[in-house]
Protein backbone atom coordinates (compact mmCIF):
# COMPACT_ATOMS: atom_id res chain seq x y z
CA UNK A 1 0.00 0.00 0.00
CA UNK A 2 1.46 3.11 -1.11
CA UNK A 3 2.19 5.71 1.71
CA UNK A 4 -0.46 8.22 0.66
CA UNK A 5 -3.29 5.57 1.06
CA UNK A 6 -1.70 4.80 4.59
CA UNK A 7 -1.62 8.12 6.14
CA UNK A 8 -5.35 8.99 4.61
CA UNK A 9 -6.55 6.01 5.75
CA UNK A 10 -4.69 6.64 9.61
CA UNK A 11 -6.34 10.00 9.67
CA UNK A 12 -9.80 8.29 8.33
CA UNK A 13 -9.39 6.20 11.67
CA UNK A 14 -9.20 9.37 13.91
CA UNK A 15 -12.04 10.89 12.46
CA UNK A 16 -14.12 8.12 12.87
CA UNK A 17 -15.69 9.13 15.86
CA UNK A 18 -16.31 12.56 14.31
CA UNK A 19 -18.07 10.91 11.34
CA UNK A 20 -20.36 9.20 13.48
CA UNK A 21 -21.50 12.90 14.71
CA UNK A 22 -21.12 14.50 11.54
CA UNK A 23 -23.33 12.35 9.83
CA UNK A 24 -26.44 12.50 11.16
CA UNK A 25 -26.61 16.13 12.45
CA UNK A 26 -25.81 17.15 9.33
CA UNK A 27 -28.40 15.06 7.96
CA UNK A 28 -30.52 16.62 10.48
CA UNK A 29 -29.39 19.96 8.95
CA UNK A 30 -30.98 19.58 5.40
CA UNK A 31 -33.72 17.70 6.49
CA UNK A 32 -34.63 20.66 8.19
CA UNK A 33 -33.31 23.16 6.02
CA UNK A 34 -35.67 21.51 3.27
CA UNK A 35 -38.86 21.17 5.42
CA UNK A 36 -38.57 24.91 5.54
CA UNK A 37 -38.55 25.24 1.66
CA UNK A 38 -35.29 26.29 0.62
CA UNK A 39 -33.35 24.91 -2.54
CA UNK A 40 -30.85 21.98 -1.88
CA UNK A 41 -28.15 23.50 -2.79
CA UNK A 42 -28.42 26.02 -0.24
CA UNK A 43 -27.56 23.59 2.70
CA UNK A 44 -24.42 22.16 0.70
CA UNK A 45 -23.61 25.61 0.65
CA UNK A 46 -23.84 26.70 3.84
CA UNK A 47 -21.80 23.28 4.75
CA UNK A 48 -19.26 23.78 2.70
CA UNK A 49 -18.78 27.42 3.22
CA UNK A 50 -19.60 28.16 6.44
CA UNK A 51 -19.27 24.82 8.65
CA UNK A 52 -20.00 25.77 11.54
CA UNK A 53 -22.89 22.88 13.19
CA UNK A 54 -24.60 25.69 15.67
CA UNK A 55 -23.87 28.42 12.93
CA UNK A 56 -25.93 27.02 10.19
CA UNK A 57 -28.83 25.91 12.83
CA UNK A 58 -28.43 29.84 13.56
CA UNK A 59 -28.41 30.47 9.79
CA UNK A 60 -31.81 28.48 9.51
CA UNK A 61 -33.37 29.94 12.37
CA UNK A 62 -32.49 33.53 10.96
CA UNK A 63 -33.84 33.12 7.65
CA UNK A 64 -37.00 31.77 8.97
CA UNK A 65 -37.53 34.91 11.01
CA UNK A 66 -36.86 36.99 7.83
CA UNK A 67 -33.49 39.02 9.75
CA UNK A 68 -31.72 41.53 8.74
CA UNK A 69 -27.99 40.75 7.67
CA UNK A 70 -26.52 43.20 10.28
CA UNK A 71 -28.45 40.59 12.74
CA UNK A 72 -27.22 38.16 10.96
CA UNK A 73 -23.31 39.15 11.37
CA UNK A 74 -23.38 40.05 15.25
CA UNK A 75 -25.62 37.06 16.03
CA UNK A 76 -23.16 34.51 14.31
CA UNK A 77 -20.22 36.23 15.11
CA UNK A 78 -21.59 36.06 19.09
CA UNK A 79 -22.73 32.42 18.47
CA UNK A 80 -19.03 31.34 17.05
CA UNK A 81 -16.76 33.66 19.33
CA UNK A 82 -15.47 30.78 21.05
CA UNK A 83 -13.16 30.15 17.79
CA UNK A 84 -11.12 32.81 18.89
CA UNK A 85 -9.65 31.08 22.01
CA UNK A 86 -8.91 28.15 19.65
CA UNK A 87 -7.12 30.30 17.67
CA UNK A 88 -5.28 31.63 20.82
CA UNK A 89 -3.74 28.28 21.36
CA UNK A 90 -3.20 26.90 17.59
CA UNK A 91 -0.80 30.50 16.79
CA UNK A 92 2.11 28.42 17.10
CA UNK A 93 0.79 25.21 16.29
CA UNK A 94 -0.43 25.87 12.47
CA UNK A 95 3.05 28.26 12.02
CA UNK A 96 4.83 27.01 8.70
CA UNK A 97 1.81 25.11 7.45
CA UNK A 98 1.53 27.00 4.23
CA UNK A 99 -0.96 26.88 1.84
CA UNK A 100 -3.07 24.70 4.16
CA UNK A 101 -2.84 27.03 6.62
CA UNK A 102 -6.03 29.17 5.45
CA UNK A 103 -7.98 26.10 5.54
CA UNK A 104 -7.09 24.47 8.43
CA UNK A 105 -8.03 27.97 9.98
CA UNK A 106 -11.22 27.81 8.17
CA UNK A 107 -12.45 24.46 9.76
CA UNK A 108 -11.40 24.49 12.86
CA UNK A 109 -15.07 23.34 14.64
CA UNK A 110 -14.92 22.14 18.28
CA UNK A 111 -14.55 18.68 16.97
CA UNK A 112 -11.30 19.33 14.52
CA UNK A 113 -10.16 21.45 17.45
CA UNK A 114 -10.26 18.57 19.50
CA UNK A 115 -8.64 15.68 17.33
CA UNK A 116 -5.90 18.31 16.51
CA UNK A 117 -4.69 19.15 20.50
CA UNK A 118 -5.06 15.55 20.94
CA UNK A 119 -2.69 14.57 18.57
CA UNK A 120 0.33 12.71 19.74
CA UNK A 121 3.60 15.13 18.84
CA UNK A 122 5.97 12.12 17.78
CA UNK A 123 8.60 15.05 17.30
CA UNK A 124 7.20 18.50 19.31
CA UNK A 125 9.57 20.97 17.11
CA UNK A 126 8.27 19.87 13.56
CA UNK A 127 4.07 20.05 13.74
CA UNK A 128 2.36 17.45 11.33
CA UNK A 129 0.12 19.56 8.92
CA UNK A 130 0.20 17.14 6.46
CA UNK A 131 -2.07 14.61 9.15
CA UNK A 132 -4.18 18.03 10.25
CA UNK A 133 -4.88 18.92 6.96
CA UNK A 134 -6.32 15.24 6.17
CA UNK A 135 -7.85 15.26 9.63
CA UNK A 136 -9.61 18.14 8.96
CA UNK A 137 -10.46 18.25 5.26
CA UNK A 138 -12.18 14.71 6.06
CA UNK A 139 -14.34 15.74 9.15
CA UNK A 140 -15.66 18.69 6.63
CA UNK A 141 -16.30 15.75 3.97
CA UNK A 142 -18.81 13.71 6.93
CA UNK A 143 -20.22 17.21 7.71
CA UNK A 144 -20.93 17.69 3.54
CA UNK A 145 -21.99 14.06 3.03
CA UNK A 146 -24.60 13.86 5.98
CA UNK A 147 -25.79 17.67 4.94
CA UNK A 148 -26.33 16.24 1.17
CA UNK A 149 -27.85 12.75 2.48
CA UNK A 150 -30.69 14.78 4.75
CA UNK A 151 -31.10 16.89 1.85
CA UNK A 152 -32.11 14.80 -0.40
CA UNK A 153 -33.03 11.54 1.05
CA UNK A 154 -35.17 13.56 3.61
CA UNK A 155 -37.31 11.24 6.32
CA UNK A 156 -37.17 8.52 4.36
CA UNK A 157 -34.11 7.03 5.98
CA UNK A 158 -34.61 3.20 7.38
CA UNK A 159 -32.07 3.13 9.54
CA UNK A 160 -32.86 4.28 13.60
CA UNK A 161 -29.88 6.57 14.16
CA UNK A 162 -31.69 8.14 17.36
CA UNK A 163 -28.74 8.45 20.05
CA UNK A 164 -26.17 8.04 17.34
CA UNK A 165 -25.33 11.76 18.02
CA UNK A 166 -23.94 10.61 21.44
CA UNK A 167 -20.17 9.46 19.89
CA UNK A 168 -19.46 13.33 20.05
CA UNK A 169 -19.73 12.99 23.86
CA UNK A 170 -17.72 9.97 23.89
CA UNK A 171 -15.46 11.65 21.36
CA UNK A 172 -15.11 14.82 24.09
CA UNK A 173 -15.02 11.99 27.13
CA UNK A 174 -11.98 10.17 25.43
CA UNK A 175 -10.30 13.12 24.42
CA UNK A 176 -10.74 14.67 27.90
CA UNK A 177 -8.71 11.88 29.23
CA UNK A 178 -5.96 11.77 27.10
CA UNK A 179 -5.50 14.81 27.78
CA UNK A 180 -5.24 14.53 31.49
CA UNK A 181 -2.91 11.52 30.99
CA UNK A 182 -0.70 13.58 28.58
CA UNK A 183 -0.46 17.05 31.00
CA UNK A 184 -0.37 15.47 34.55
CA UNK A 185 -1.99 18.60 35.94
CA UNK A 186 -4.97 19.33 37.75
CA UNK A 187 -4.89 22.86 37.05
CA UNK A 188 -6.70 23.33 33.72
CA UNK A 189 -9.48 19.99 34.57
CA UNK A 190 -9.60 22.09 37.97
CA UNK A 191 -10.76 25.36 36.57
CA UNK A 192 -12.56 23.77 33.52
CA UNK A 193 -15.19 21.73 36.91
CA UNK A 194 -16.09 24.67 38.53
CA UNK A 195 -16.47 27.31 35.26
CA UNK A 196 -18.35 24.59 33.61
CA UNK A 197 -20.46 23.37 36.54
CA UNK A 198 -20.86 27.86 37.06
CA UNK A 199 -22.12 28.49 33.45
CA UNK A 200 -24.32 25.61 33.00
CA UNK A 201 -26.42 27.05 37.07
CA UNK A 202 -26.17 30.65 36.11
CA UNK A 203 -25.59 30.97 31.69
CA UNK A 204 -28.53 31.13 29.35
CA UNK A 205 -28.00 28.27 27.20
CA UNK A 206 -27.14 30.03 23.74
CA UNK A 207 -24.18 32.00 25.78
CA UNK A 208 -22.99 28.83 28.29
CA UNK A 209 -19.74 27.73 25.71
CA UNK A 210 -19.03 31.20 24.70
CA UNK A 211 -18.86 31.97 28.71
CA UNK A 212 -17.03 29.59 30.40
CA UNK A 213 -14.46 28.87 27.70
CA UNK A 214 -14.29 33.09 27.81
CA UNK A 215 -13.65 32.87 31.56
CA UNK A 216 -11.84 29.90 31.54
CA UNK A 217 -8.81 31.77 28.99
CA UNK A 218 -9.09 34.99 31.35
CA UNK A 219 -8.33 32.84 34.51
CA UNK A 220 -5.71 31.01 32.79
CA UNK A 221 -4.63 34.98 31.77
CA UNK A 222 -4.39 35.55 35.55
CA UNK A 223 -2.97 32.26 35.92
CA UNK A 224 0.04 33.20 33.85
CA UNK A 225 0.79 37.10 35.01
CA UNK A 226 0.78 35.47 38.45
CA UNK A 227 3.25 32.95 37.61
CA UNK A 228 5.16 36.01 35.86
CA UNK A 229 4.91 38.17 39.63
CA UNK A 230 6.02 35.35 41.18
CA UNK A 231 9.66 34.91 38.97
CA UNK A 232 8.01 31.65 38.00
CA UNK A 233 8.60 32.09 34.19
CA UNK B 1 -38.34 34.03 0.35
CA UNK B 2 -35.49 35.15 -2.01
CA UNK B 3 -32.82 33.29 -3.38
CA UNK B 4 -31.07 36.35 -3.32
CA UNK B 5 -31.66 37.04 -0.06
CA UNK B 6 -30.65 33.04 0.82
CA UNK B 7 -27.41 34.05 -0.79
CA UNK B 8 -26.77 37.02 0.78
CA UNK B 9 -27.84 35.67 4.45
CA UNK B 10 -24.62 32.40 3.53
CA UNK B 11 -22.08 35.20 2.64
CA UNK B 12 -22.89 37.14 5.29
CA UNK B 13 -22.86 33.87 7.97
CA UNK B 14 -19.57 32.62 6.22
CA UNK B 15 -17.77 35.42 6.94
CA UNK B 16 -18.78 36.40 10.49
CA UNK B 17 -17.93 32.54 11.19
CA UNK B 18 -14.22 32.79 9.25
CA UNK B 19 -13.74 35.73 11.24
CA UNK B 20 -14.04 34.29 14.61
CA UNK B 21 -11.94 31.78 13.37
CA UNK B 22 -9.03 33.81 11.29
CA UNK B 23 -8.86 36.67 13.74
CA UNK B 24 -6.14 35.59 16.16
CA UNK B 25 -4.04 34.27 13.54
CA UNK B 26 -4.15 37.62 12.12
CA UNK B 27 -3.98 40.02 14.92
CA UNK B 28 -1.13 37.47 17.13
CA UNK B 29 1.12 35.83 14.74
CA UNK B 30 4.27 37.81 15.29
CA UNK B 31 3.51 36.64 19.15
CA UNK B 32 3.47 33.22 18.39
CA UNK B 33 6.76 32.19 20.86
CA UNK B 34 5.59 34.99 23.30
CA UNK B 35 5.24 32.73 26.71
CA UNK B 36 1.35 33.94 27.25
CA UNK B 37 0.47 32.20 24.41
CA UNK B 38 2.31 28.98 24.74
CA UNK B 39 0.59 28.74 28.18
CA UNK B 40 -2.72 29.12 26.54
CA UNK B 41 -1.61 26.76 24.03
CA UNK B 42 -1.07 24.47 27.02
CA UNK B 43 -3.13 24.57 29.57
CA UNK B 44 -6.51 25.60 27.05
CA UNK B 45 -7.44 22.89 24.89
CA UNK B 46 -7.60 20.08 28.18
CA UNK B 47 -10.06 22.91 29.85
CA UNK B 48 -12.07 23.23 26.53
CA UNK B 49 -12.56 19.36 25.91
CA UNK B 50 -13.74 18.95 29.73
CA UNK B 51 -15.70 22.30 29.31
CA UNK B 52 -17.50 20.35 25.76
CA UNK B 53 -17.94 17.07 28.15
CA UNK B 54 -19.90 18.89 30.79
CA UNK B 55 -21.94 21.05 27.84
CA UNK B 56 -22.75 17.91 26.75
CA UNK B 57 -24.12 16.56 29.37
CA UNK B 58 -25.70 19.56 30.64
CA UNK B 59 -29.16 17.87 30.23
CA UNK B 60 -28.74 15.76 33.63
CA UNK B 61 -29.38 17.89 35.77
CA UNK B 62 -30.20 15.60 39.18
CA UNK B 63 -31.50 18.14 41.42
CA UNK B 64 -33.38 20.71 39.44
CA UNK B 65 -36.97 21.69 40.65
CA UNK B 66 -35.68 20.41 43.71
CA UNK B 67 -36.27 16.55 43.13
CA UNK B 68 -34.23 13.78 41.52
CA UNK B 69 -34.66 14.64 38.34
CA UNK B 70 -32.61 12.93 35.82
CA UNK B 71 -34.06 15.73 32.70
CA UNK B 72 -34.56 14.59 29.53
CA UNK B 73 -32.33 11.46 28.44
CA UNK B 74 -30.18 12.63 31.53
CA UNK B 75 -29.34 9.05 32.96
CA UNK B 76 -28.84 7.83 29.95
CA UNK B 77 -26.19 10.46 29.13
CA UNK B 78 -24.64 9.36 32.44
CA UNK B 79 -24.83 5.87 32.20
CA UNK B 80 -23.16 6.18 29.01
CA UNK B 81 -20.11 8.58 30.04
CA UNK B 82 -19.75 6.61 32.61
CA UNK B 83 -19.13 3.33 30.75
CA UNK B 84 -17.26 5.28 27.56
CA UNK B 85 -14.57 6.82 30.68
CA UNK B 86 -14.40 3.42 32.13
CA UNK B 87 -13.91 1.58 28.98
CA UNK B 88 -11.56 3.98 28.22
CA UNK B 89 -9.22 3.80 31.22
CA UNK B 90 -9.21 0.11 31.14
CA UNK B 91 -8.54 -0.80 27.52
CA UNK B 92 -7.44 3.12 25.94
CA UNK B 93 -9.03 1.95 22.84
CA UNK B 94 -10.43 5.18 21.54
CA UNK B 95 -12.90 3.33 18.52
CA UNK B 96 -13.59 0.64 21.43
CA UNK B 97 -14.42 3.21 23.80
CA UNK B 98 -16.54 5.81 21.69
CA UNK B 99 -18.82 2.43 20.06
CA UNK B 100 -19.42 1.02 23.18
CA UNK B 101 -20.57 3.98 24.71
CA UNK B 102 -22.52 4.96 21.71
CA UNK B 103 -24.07 1.73 21.16
CA UNK B 104 -25.42 1.30 24.53
CA UNK B 105 -26.55 5.00 24.57
CA UNK B 106 -28.57 4.21 21.39
CA UNK B 107 -30.36 0.99 22.85
CA UNK B 108 -31.40 3.11 25.94
CA UNK B 109 -32.71 5.72 24.11
CA UNK B 110 -34.53 3.81 21.55
CA UNK B 111 -35.91 0.92 24.24
CA UNK B 112 -36.83 3.38 26.61
CA UNK B 113 -34.04 2.31 29.24
CA UNK B 114 -33.90 4.82 32.19
CA UNK B 115 -35.58 7.40 29.71
CA UNK B 116 -38.94 9.35 32.04
CA UNK B 117 -42.27 7.99 30.24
Amino acid sequence: MSLRVRDWRDAMLQTVPVMFGYLPLGAAFGILFMQLGHPWWGALLMSLFIYAGAGQFLAVTLLANHAGLLEVAVATFMLNSRHLFYGLSLIKRFQGAGWRKPYLIFALTDETYSLLTSQQQTDPSHHDHATAWRISALNQLWWVLGTIAGALAGATLEFDSRGIEFALTALFIVLTLEQARRLRRALPFLIALVVGLAAIVLLPDRHLLLGAIGATSLILLAHYYGLVRGGRV
Amino acid sequence: MSETMLLLTIVVCALATFATRVLPFVALSRHAEHPLILHLGRYLPPAVMLILVLYALRDFRPLADGSLNGGENGFPLVVASITVAVLHLWRRNALLSIIGGTGLYMAMIQLGWLVPS
